[in-house]
């Protein structure tokens, strides 16, 4: 294999000739650092600069629209003795984890289903991916809807089947409020979830399938020693992707409840939003949003891990 | 009677769970679909089954065409959309060619940095960034999302295009290279014709999540015609007593409708660049 260095150093090696764009361009270091530029001078300047900004505001009593003073780590400190605070760090652990594995299982559900063969495949696959596909803010209204206190669809349902005798209040009520946004989260991710193990059933190959079954394994056997190893990997990749993104999530929770009733389903983004934002104290605002960073590092690091040693 | 028993097999292990899928993924939709061609007042009747529509209805439509932005909220989503979509990419390509061809100081590092930025949430930045964008005096106008959108665009759009080049054989560039064409020529000339499947996956992706995205233009795009239509459907049409639901609805619907069409055009690859990240690394 020739070496595309020596083409590059070859065609740029003459001093003597006058300077060329061209050859200029044509070196690998200049080109490559040139080719960087335009998205990393928009990724420091609205993604690096914000970052180390909030780190500042952070340490500061800054309010809206007004710069404040340096006051160490105070903020941190206040937070570790607000209730609300609190709350809003377990219901996060709550909305992002523990949601994992029913995600995740009815993702592999939905990932078997559809790799049977049947009519009307690619319909079925382009609609039940839905839910993942259109604007998260646009689908939590329809919950919203259904999850509303006078005509919810599912009260009206139990109520006619003679199972209660008065609404359920999906929102109103702290406990059921919960539940209700890890449903609407659970809905959301399944698609993922069953795309990505699709993805992976559709690499093990049919001959390993076809040889267990002439050794004589069962449909059990087949799928506990062929096809879990075989989507261990996209599993865990999914699951790390999605509590990082459920982690950090903000719309679904702002539109269900605001972190009502009385802030008792706060998640970090929603109550930042309400301190930074609502309550204009911008600096307690990037202290708690500050706080969701070493999980995110974590779960970051853990899966640049695992990604390196698959490759 | 040996086909029944096959069909009774394929019944409980296929059919059956199908549709308990659908109808877990889909009823939302098709609730917000329902809502919003019923009259206001058959929401409040209790003894109309729900689940389906007594009198067919355009009026929550034609309210929302006459008496919301709705039409500017859609031209600026549009807006802010292609053009974002189209800067990320260009950002892109250039990234992810120089990250899988060209050898330079500090490409590795730069490569996980990249991957790194995939993974920062808009939550986390917000705060901050509507200091910046406010000491910049974008608020309320297209640059303040043009600008920001990329951020949250350009590392997995990077990443994706970054594994279709390497894709590509090393030895068509260099004997391009050596028939005498610059490295640029060949990007362009022989690098992106064969990326398009590459290209179009990012592209949809980018696009994708511009229409969807709500945090940023929710802080950023507060003024009422200058909204997206995720924010303006939110906040314009949900007001503390009076709920529009049917407007709501239909606004969700027309929101979500572009996204989904273009998705079921391109589904095959849409899931290609879903899965690149999770499934090629």
């Amino acid at each position: 294999m020739s070496n595309p260095e020596s083409i590059s150093s070859m065609a740029s090696k003459p001093s003597s000739k006058p300077f060329s764009m061209r050859d200029f361009f044509d070196r690998e270091r200049n080109l490559g650092i040139i080719l960087m530029l335009p998205g990393a001078i928009l990724l420091i300047a609205f993604m690096a600069y914000p970052f180390f900004l909030g780190i500042w505001l952070s340490l500061t009593d800054s309010t809206i629209g007004r710069l404040g003073q340096y006051i160490g780590l105070r903020n941190f400190i206040d937070l570790l003795t607000d209730t609300i605070f609190h709350q809003t760090a377990q219901n996060t652990f709550i909305y992002a984890l523990v949601t994992v594995p029913f995600k995740a299982i009815l993702g592999l559900g939905l990932a078997l289903v559809l790799n049977r063969h049947m009519r009307f495949s690619s319909p079925i696959r382009a609609g039940v991916m839905m839910p993942w596909i259109v604007p998260t803010a646009l689908s939590s209204l329809g919950w919203f809807m259904i999850f509303d206190p006078v005509f919810s669809p599912i009260s009206w349902l139990f109520k006619n089947l003679g199972l209660i005798s008065k609404n359920i209040n999906f929102l109103g009520d702290p406990g059921l409020a919960i539940a209700s946004v890890c449903w609407a989260n659970i809905w959301r991710g399944v698609p993922f979830f069953g795309i990505t193990i699709l993805a992976g059933l559709q690499s093990v190959p049919q001959e390993l399938h076809e040889a267990a079954a002439i050794d004589g394994a069962t449909v059990w056997h087949r799928f506990r020693h062929v096809t879990i190893p075989s989507i261990k990997g996209v599993v865990l990749i999914a699951s790390l992707l999605s509590i990082i993104w459920t982690f950090a999530d903000f719309q679904l929770i702002y539109i269900l409840t605001k972190g009502g009733p009385a802030n008792m389903t706060h998640i970090f983004g929603t109550y930042t939003y309400q301190i930074g934002l609502s309550a204009t104290e911008i600096g307690m605002g990037a202290a708690i949003s500050l706080y969701m960073f070493p999980v995110l590092a974590f779960f970051a690091i853990l899966l640049l891990f695992y990604l390196r040693k698959e490759q | 009677m040996v086909g029944s028993n096959v069909f009774r097999a394929r019944f409980f292990s296929l059919y059956l769970p199908l549709t308990v899928y659908i109808v877990f993924l889909l009823f939302p939709f098709y609730w917000m679909l329902i809502v919003s061609f019923k009259p206001t007042n058959d929401l409040f009747e209790m003894k109309f089954n729900p689940f389906w529509i007594q009198q067919f209805t355009l009026e929550n439509y034609l309210y929302l065409f006459q008496n919301t932005d709705f039409l500017s909220w859609l031209k600026n989503t549009l807006i802010v959309s292609v053009v974002s979509t189209t800067l990320s990419l260009i950002c892109s390509v250039f990234i992810g060619y120089a990250l899988a061809r060209l050898r330079f100081p500090g490409s590795n590092f730069l490569g996980v940095g990249i991957f790194m930025a995939y993974l920062v949430p808009p939550t986390l930045l917000f705060l901050p960034l509507a200091q910046v964008i406010s000491t910049l005096g974008l608020n309320n106008t297209y640059w303040s999302l043009i600008l920001t959108y990329p951020t949250q665009l350009i590392p997995f759009a990077s990443w994706l295009l970054m594994g279709y080049f390497r894709t590509i054989p090393k030895e068509i560039e260099e004997s391009a290279m050596a028939d005498g064409c610059s490295r640029i020529q060949i990007l362009y000339r022989m690098v992106l014709p064969l990326s398009v499947p590459g290209l179009l996956s990012a592209g949809i992706f980018c696009f994708t999540l511009c229409w969807n995205e709500f945090l940023y233009a929710l802080i950023f795009m507060s003024s009422g015609p200058m909204k997206t239509i995720p924010v303006g459907t939110v906040s314009d049409l949900i007001k503390a007593d009076t709920l529009f639901w049917g407007a709501l609805m239909a606004s969700a619907v027309l929101g979500s409708f572009p996204i989904a069409f273009i998705y079921s055009f391109f589904v095959k690859y849409y899931i290609s660049g879903l899965t690149a990240g999770a499934v090629k690394g």
